[in-house]
């Protein structure tokens, strides 16, 4: 049972709650699958999306999430609040809480911003990304979509490939993936490799070829062109040249291995089109996930006051 | 006053002993001496009156954060009888005239000895040397370029030859910003963890080795601020083995925590340069062994909840450290075994006078009557909200420790007192 205030990160989660959440994900992506949007879970409740950083698919999925159980959904967006008055992310959660919101979804482009809310507010908080650290509800939807195309996750090799050290799509993927037993593979350019990851249980590779050497799912990560400006790498062409995920580099994986990417993708960089388009590709099926799973946490939050 | 049945600090060992002071000095150090004026120290040590050459009073211009009354208040209740306040106050202490408004202030205030070190360039900006003579010719003790690194090399080689001409000495915050990168701690497995920008030891060491090649080429002094890393504390090592005249401190802090405390967000664990890893601790640890590190140090930054209750990487670096310094050391290094009590008192009061030219750091005849007397074997548990200081940032919080303050003398006058209620 997932018996917890709020969802902060998968690091502080057991595999029982993580699986909790995923089941009644699968049960939510059923009734979205039958186009029913008009459920009854947060009749009466009011979550409102705080957003510190620009975001149409998280948000958006998040709202909808809401909708489709029936809340009171409100967005924030930073630079049309008081944020931009000055006004502190504290003094911004007593504001929320005083006008009885019952959940609050947060995006920060400070890591630990969702905990020192958390610690604020009285409602729920769910963090839907906070810096460099985690992002729960991106890795609790791609666990779905593995969930729903193998038996189990238990025993699946995942390859991650892409900007691993600036990802916290990744980390919130490794903590999960690792308590339901699964073996996660990360490759990137070493100046995208962040400190020590290998010691959080990732299997840190040498080349493309063996980090997707066997995998079940190989799943990019967008690489921005700021980061190209950092001098982390020459250019997006080099990189795809040398770090891109190719058909011919898919050819190691598992005959039929899933294509993932939590999106936006820079088509011919992190994957080639024909993988982004192909049978194999469950990149739109993770975007109906994403709203399943955040109906499932959305709704196991707050159920025990219902 | 004479100070009875004391276990006194030497440089060679304690002795159980009496001290007798007269005019602000100590007069007479003899068993079995009588007066008017005597107090009990039975049980108690006496060190040298310790120095803390590296804190932030804040005033003028911060004195949301502390004030030179609040500052000096919790330095003599952590055991400090001299402290050295840095510069990047506002308006930055680059000039005679905030050199002696810190003077007047402390002398109204009248605790601790209070030496202001002047910045090494107008304004912190790196630029064009500050007033130094006129700095010294109103009291100020040493150069800083505090929180910044002075970064043109060619200016901080200039700032160290004219800084010579006034016997002052460079104390260097080494700090390769472009390297730091926006981190705001460590890098290593907690900064992934946690997803907090991690600075990794280069930035530090880096600047350390530029500051010990100009001392050398130079062949003058230079002091390097709270060395972190096992890195830096080796090229430091390495220097003083060939003769470079460089000198460093450490803070409690960086012997008795490793980044892990950050996997809190907490964001009292937030200071420059960040708290690291286990091998670092140990090598400061170490380094305060052989000799290597010269001085404890607090880099007491006192701030306001305001600045701390706020993101991890909006939060302001720092540590309001002048009342935890003496127990934490002591409870670290002595207690732990590591050092002796005379190790310590050199740690803590004579190595900074050494180094800086003060009066006092050793309990001779003829010396200041700078006392610190505390129980080293009273127990207590750290509580903020018991600090004096208005910075209440510490990440000791609940931390036990041993050895309490009980008395601090200044030139023979008790200037700070335990009072029951504090005891607890």
């Amino acid at each position: 049972m997932l018996k917890r205030k709020d969802l902060l990160g998968l690091y502080d989660l057991s595999a029982e709650e993580i699986d909790e959440i995923l089941t009644t994900g699968a049960s939510m992506k059923k009734l979205l699958r039958q186009n029913i949007k008009k459920l009854p879970h947060l009749q009466g409740r009011s979550v409102t999306t705080l957003f510190y950083e620009n975001s149409t698919r998280t948000r958006c999925s998040f709202e909808l999430a809401a909708k489709y159980m029936g809340a009171h959904a409100v967005n924030i967006a930073a630079e049309s609040s008081s944020v931009k008055k000055g006004e502190t992310l504290v003094d911004t959660g007593k504001t929320l809480d005083a006008m009885k919101n019952d959940v609050i979804v947060i995006r920060h482009p400070m890591g630990g911003a969702p905990r020192l809310l958390a610690n604020t507010v009285k409602a729920h908080v769910v963090n839907a990304g906070d810096g460099m650290n985690e992002h729960p509800s991106q890795a609790l939807l791609d666990m779905l979509t593995m969930r729903e195309n193998f038996p189990s996750i238990q025993g699946l090799t995942v390859a991650i490939l892409g900007d691993i050290r600036h990802s916290r799509v990744a980390k919130s993927n490794l903590f999960g993936l690792k308590k339901l037993g699964a073996t996660v593979k990360m490759y990137a350019p070493r100046t995208l490799i962040p400190k020590d990851i290998d010691k959080m249980g990732a299997v840190v590779c040498r080349s493309r070829e063996e980090a997707v050497e066997g995998a079940d799912v190989v799943m990019g990560l967008r690489i921005q062109l700021e980061r190209q400006h950092g001098g982390l790498f020459p250019s997006l062409g080099e990189y795809a040249k040398y770090y891109g995920v190719t058909e011919e580099i898919m050819k190691y994986a598992k005959p039929n291995a899933l294509v993932m990417h939590p999106g936006p993708v820079n088509r011919g960089v992190e994957l080639t089109s024909g993988l982004i388009d192909g049978e194999t590709s469950r990149i739109e099926e993770q975007v109906l996930s994403g709203i399943a799973v955040r109906m499932a946490i959305l709704f196991l939050l707050t159920k025990e006051e219902l | 006053m004479i100070f009875k049945h004391a276990d006194v600090v030497f440089c060679d060992g304690v002795k159980r002993t009496d001290i007798r002071t007269e005019g602000g000095k100590i007069a007479e150090i003899a068993p079995d001496l009588h007066g008017a004026d005597e107090l009990d120290c039975t049980g108690l040590t006496v060190f040298p009156g310790l120095i803390d050459m590296h804190v932030h009073l804040r005033e003028p211009g911060f004195e949301k954060k502390e004030n030179i009354e609040s500052g000096c208040k919790a330095a003599v209740k952590g055991g400090f009888t001299q402290v050295c306040c840095m510069p990047n106050t506002n308006p930055v202490t680059d000039s005679k005239v905030v050199v002696t408004y810190i003077k007047a202030r402390a002398r109204e205030v009248d605790l601790c000895k209070v030496h202001p070190v002047g910045a090494i360039t107008k304004g912190q900006e790196g630029k064009e040397l500050a007033a130094i003579g006129a700095m010294k010719a109103a009291g100020a003790v040493a150069l800083s370029e505090d929180g910044k690194t002075v970064v043109s090399a060619k200016l901080m080689a200039r700032a160290m030859q004219y800084a010579a001409d006034f016997q002052l000495t460079c104390l260097c915050h080494c700090e390769d910003k472009d390297l730091v990168d926006g981190g705001v701690v460590n890098e290593g497995y907690y900064s992934t963890l946690t997803g907090l920008k991690g600075s990794i030891r280069a930035a530090e060491d880096a600047i350390i080795a530029r500051e010990i090649c100009l001392a050398e080429s130079l062949d003058l002094p230079v002091h390097i601020c709270h060395v972190s890393t096992y890195s830096g504390l080796q090229l430091i090592r390495e220097a003083k083995a060939r003769g470079v005249k460089v000198t460093a401190e450490s803070c409690p802090h960086y012997m008795t925590l490793t980044d892990e405390v950050i996997s809190s967000f907490d964001t009292n664990t937030k200071v420059n340069p960040p708290i690291r890893e286990e091998a670092d601790r140990l090598a400061v640890i170490e380094a305060f062994q052989d000799g290597t590190l010269d001085c404890i140090v607090t880099d007491h930054a006192p701030h306001h909840a305001d600045d701390k209750n706020v993101e991890y990487d909006s939060a302001a670096f720092g540590i309001s450290g002048i009342e935890t310094s003496f127990a934490l050391s002591y409870t670290a290094l002595v207690k732990s075994g590591a050092l002796d009590l005379s190790a310590l008192a050199r740690l803590m009061s004579g190595n900074p006078a050494r180094i800086l030219g003060l009066e006092g750091g050793e309990i001779a005849v003829g010396r200041a009557a700078d006392l610190t007397i505390a129980d080293l074997n009273e127990a207590w548990t750290i509580d903020p909200a018991q600090f004096v200081s208005k910075g209440k940032n510490t990440p000791f919080a609940g931390r036990k420790v041993f050895g309490k303050v009980k008395y601090t003398v200044v030139d023979g006058a008790i200037k700070y007192e335990e009072k029951r209620h504090d005891h607890r």
